[in-house]
């Protein structure tokens, strides 16, 4: 497990080799990356971003995604997990977050990855705030993103 | 206790931490009413409280839990990560 939020860029490849080093045990491994659009919102002919300004909360942030982690390996047979998240400012087409999931079969690795991205969009204290020819914006949170971490409820 | 602000709520107010002072505040929603007693920026942050999540202590919590032993208490907007 393995739990990461800093400004630097990370290598896609590099986290992967290194969940997998010195193990064969690991059958599956399903990665998220998530990137900067240059458009808001999700149609095309928005208006366009120059930059994005993430803030999160230093404390909280880290215990939830380890909360978010944990909950995962209750759920699924995982093997491993890593969850990158930067902070601070970025540009459209820069990697924001990562979610690597690694287990002895596909479903499971899918499944988590899924999981720990609707959790991650929901309940770690990220804020976005684009910056538009109009000037600041901040990002409002989406209902579908609420309905997306809904799914995983239990019961 | 420790009071800290987060994105647009931090612009508003034009702090992002401070030490209040609680006094007799037993919930958030109380300290909130505290806090927008205080001037317009506190007001107009807080004017939309459907707009307003809360932690205590690092854990989410709901506006009228109660403030009973927290020393850390963040207010922010929904989040917007991933």
């Amino acid at each position: 497990m393995s739990i990461r939020v800093q400004t630097e860029d990370f290598d896609v490849g590099a986290e992967v080799a290194e969940l997998t080093a010195g193990r064969a045990d690991i059958g599956a491994i399903v990665t998220f990356t998530g990137l900067v659009r240059d458009h808001a919102g999700s149609g095309g002919g928005a208006e366009l971003i120059a930059a994005m300004e993430l803030e999160h909360y230093p404390g909280m942030t880290e215990k939830a995604l380890a909360e978010i982690e944990a909950e995962a390996h209750q759920r699924w047979p995982l093997q491993a997990t890593t969850i990158i998240h930067r902070f601070g400012r970025l540009s459209p087409g820069d990697r924001i977050v990562l979610v690597v999931a690694a287990s002895a079969h596909r479903q499971a690795a899918f499944d988590a990855a899924a999981f720990l991205m609707d959790y991650l969009k929901t309940r770690a204290p990220f804020w976005k705030k684009e910056e538009t020819p109009d000037g600041g914006r901040w990002v409002d949170a989406r209902c579908e993103d609420d309905a997306a971490a809904e799914r995983w409820r239990k019961g | 206790m420790k009071v800290l602000y987060f994105a647009w709520l931090r612009e508003r107010i034009g702090v992002g931490a401070e030490d209040v002072d609680a006094g007799g505040a037993a919930t958030v929603a109380d300290l909130i009413e505290t806090l927008k007693g205080r001037d317009a920026r506190y007001a107009a942050a807080f004017g939309d409280l459907s707009a307003v999540r809360v932690a205590l202590d690092q854990e989410q919590a709901e506006l009228d839990a109660s403030l009973a032993g927290a020393r850390e208490v963040a207010f922010f907007p929904p989040v917007t990560g991933g």
